[in-house]
């Protein structure tokens, strides 16, 4: 079963009200949605999960579940299901323990618990390690136990909080994948907690970006990516981040594999000088640094030639490079937001 | 440049110098460890091995001199009815106490660690007991339980609950009563802190999670506070026990192990033959006794605080 989650404006304050964790969040999730809050640490994201869960109760504001407010409920009332950063397994217990304890306050035959644990281990593949005990487990093991543990009640909400930053960069990518799959299998409403924007990317249906306790942008991840809402947005996502180049009271903002040698730019396209500083190689693409003149002011930026650009570049000289002009997105210096875009001499190439 | 150059020597010897003194790791090791085996040695062992000498000899406090009398005074001591009924006592303090001590001791962890104003002012109130030395409290509580003026009795006859004074430490029940709630009193302190230290090193997470998967305050408690902080509760309860069971100044300030030595235990009986009444010889078979259940809490101890690192 899934269900919709809505936060409308949410705030929570710590410290006597000195800190807002939560500025006035106004968020809706649909029913079997997949949302990623993704921002840099200290930016509310996992308080507002908390708040989510019950674990914290908002400063002002409404959490609703289904469609009703859940405020002052306890978690339990609020059949979310949490996944921790830490897996939080009960170290004492098994893992048939572990897996089972969710169940005990539901009125339920103790076969009928044991065969809904069984089921929850199997799906997740876990069922030869149920007698372990959590200390006996590998990273991967022990995040699949906490999924278990988190589905067994077959919640109306799944809320995970970095999941995977415990497992290796190896590990991490493999259960990224399987992370989305079992969503889709389940069905379930979801919201991912990350700092993370490959898996924010990979993972969600929707994300979130936060930054200190507000919310800055909500889309699709190609909306987050080609469309950024303001400059904290275009330089938090991407990496290396969107480039940004004063001109006239605006920021031009361009992403590193716009900014390309002018025989690979097509279209409509605004002519710069790129001065090239030094070229790194990673994985097949060239992340090329150096100071560009002719968007605006001379700035310093980066930018990526895929493999398939095999132009001489070379540190030290200036080359012709061009960006297309429907790549090119304006913010407000002060404001740091979305402005209107300002006319640039443009080449029809 | 220069200056390096001539900074060099002097790092040099300066490095040396210390590196000769915190390098000689046996002749530290020796300097460290000898203040506690002096004092083992000193208080602990000579008083035990010269215990057990006693124990087979006829010294007493007028005549000191060593004469080999074998298992006479075993044979007196066990002939001695006020003996086995100090044994008794003693594990009946022990016992009644250590389980007063535990529960009393996880309901003050529970509400030191709980978050409110003032917490550190009640923490330091609560901790008071324990830092008063065990004979001013107990002159407090003799006063606190005397017989004639005791407020306890006046509280209670003023509210109407009595009509006569309680005699507290002159019914052999109610005598028995007051040496344990001494004991517990004292020691609850001490057992609450060990708890706290338990509670605390529970990650807030796993508490989160088992309030996310449902489960109420006694199931938590039960379920998860009291499984993972159970090495450090058996700990506190030893501590309770070894404090209890060796004891003398509570029932000897008290009661002196009356009335009618319904209180005494093998510590004040053990003064009252050796010291009180001379005869050292069966004062030491006494003391003796104490040792079988001392060490055998010494070995759960080192067990518990073993299983406290596997988790």
């Amino acid at each position: 079963m899934s269900v919709t989650v809505e936060v409308a404006n949410l705030i929570k304050q710590f410290d006597g009200g000195h800190v807002r964790a939560i500025d006035d969040v106004n968020l809706a999730i649909e029913e079997g949605e997949y949302l990623v809050l993704l921002g840099p640490s200290g930016c509310g994201k996992t308080t507002l999960l908390r708040t989510i869960a019950g674990l914290e109760q908002p400063t002002s504001g409404e959490v609703l579940i289904a469609g009703s407010v859940v405020n002052g409920l306890p978690p339990r009332v609020r059949k979310v299901a949490m996944v921790f950063q830490s897996y939080a397994l009960y170290p004492h217990k098994t893992v048939f323990g572990n897996i089972v304890f969710p169940l005990k306050p539901e009125k339920l035959a103790k076969d009928e618990r044991e065969s809904k644990a069984r089921w929850a281990a199997e799906l997740l593949g876990i069922d030869q390690l149920l007698d372990r005990k959590p200390r006996q487990l590998s990273g991967g093991e022990r995040q699949r136990v906490a999924l278990a543990r988190a589905l067994v009640r077959a919640p109306h909400v799944f809320l995970l909080d970095e999941p995977l930053s415990n497992l290796d960069a190896k590990l991490r990518a493999s259960a990224r994948d399987e992370l989305k799959r079992f969503q889709q299998r389940v069905g379930t409403t979801t919201v991912y907690v990350t700092h993370d924007q490959a898996e924010a990317m990979g993972l969600g249906d929707r994300i979130a970006v936060m930054d200190k306790g507000k919310l800055r942008q909500l889309g699709h991840p190609v909306e987050i990516y080609d469309d950024p809402a303001d400059t904290f947005v275009a330089t938090f996502i991407g990496s290396p981040p969107m480039n940004l180049v004063e001109r006239d009271g605006t920021l031009v903002g361009f992403r590193p594999e716009h900014l390309l040698p002018s025989a690979h730019v097509t279209g409509e396209s605004v002519e710069v000088s790129f001065h090239v500083d030094r070229i790194e190689y990673l994985s097949g693409d060239r992340h090329v640094y150096g100071t560009v003149s002719g968007i605006g002011e001379d700035t310093r930026v980066i930018a990526r030639l895929p493999a398939t650009v095999t132009d001489a570049v070379t540190p030290g000289e200036s080359h012709p490079f061009g960006v297309s002009v429907d790549k090119l997105r304006f913010f407000g210096v002060e404001s740091g937001t979305r402005a209107e875009p300002i006319r640039m001499e443009a080449k029809h190439g | 440049m220069a200056e390096m150059v001539s900074d060099a020597p002097t790092r040099q010897t300066l490095a040396g110098a210390r590196q000769r003194l915190a390098d000689r790791d046996g002749f530290l090791a020796w300097i460290f460890l000898v203040p506690t085996v002096v004092y083992i040695v000193v208080l602990v062992a000579i008083p035990f091995f010269l215990a057990i000498a006693f124990a087979f000899s006829d010294v007493t406090a007028g005549n000191p001199s060593y004469d080999w009398v074998g298992f006479e005074n075993f044979r007196r001591v066990f002939a001695d009815p006020v003996f086995w009924q100090s044994l008794r006592n003693t594990f009946v303090f022990t016992v009644i106490s250590m389980l007063l001590i535990v529960v009393f001791g996880k309901v003050l962890a529970m509400v030191l660690t709980a978050d409110f104003k003032g917490k550190w002012i009640v923490r330091f109130l609560v901790l008071l007991p324990w830092t008063t030395p065990v004979a001013l409290s107990s002159i407090t509580w003799l006063w606190l339980l005397h017989s004639i003026y005791s407020p306890i009795d006046w509280v209670l006859r003023t509210v109407g609950l009595i009509d006569d004074n309680s005699y507290f430490l002159g019914r052999p029940a109610l005598a028995m009563g007051s040496v344990i709630a001494v004991h517990v009193w004292r020691l609850v302190p001490l057992a609450a802190v060990i708890m706290m230290v338990g509670i605390l090193s529970i990650p807030d997470d796993l508490i989160e999670a088992s309030r996310i998967d449902g489960a109420g305050f006694w199931r938590r408690l039960f379920e998860v506070t009291i499984p993972l902080t159970f090495p450090l509760i058996a700990v506190a309860a030893l501590f309770g026990a070894i404090f209890t069971f060796t004891d003398m100044a509570v029932v000897y300030i008290l009661t002196a192990g009356g009335p009618t030595n319904s209180t005494q235990v093998l510590a004040s009986w053990s003064f009252t033959r050796g010291i009180a009444g001379g005869d050292i010889g069966q004062g030491a078979v006494i003391a003796l006794f104490l040792f079988p259940l001392l060490l055998a809490a010494a070995v759960l101890i080192l067990r518990a605080v073993r299983k406290v690192e596997t988790f």
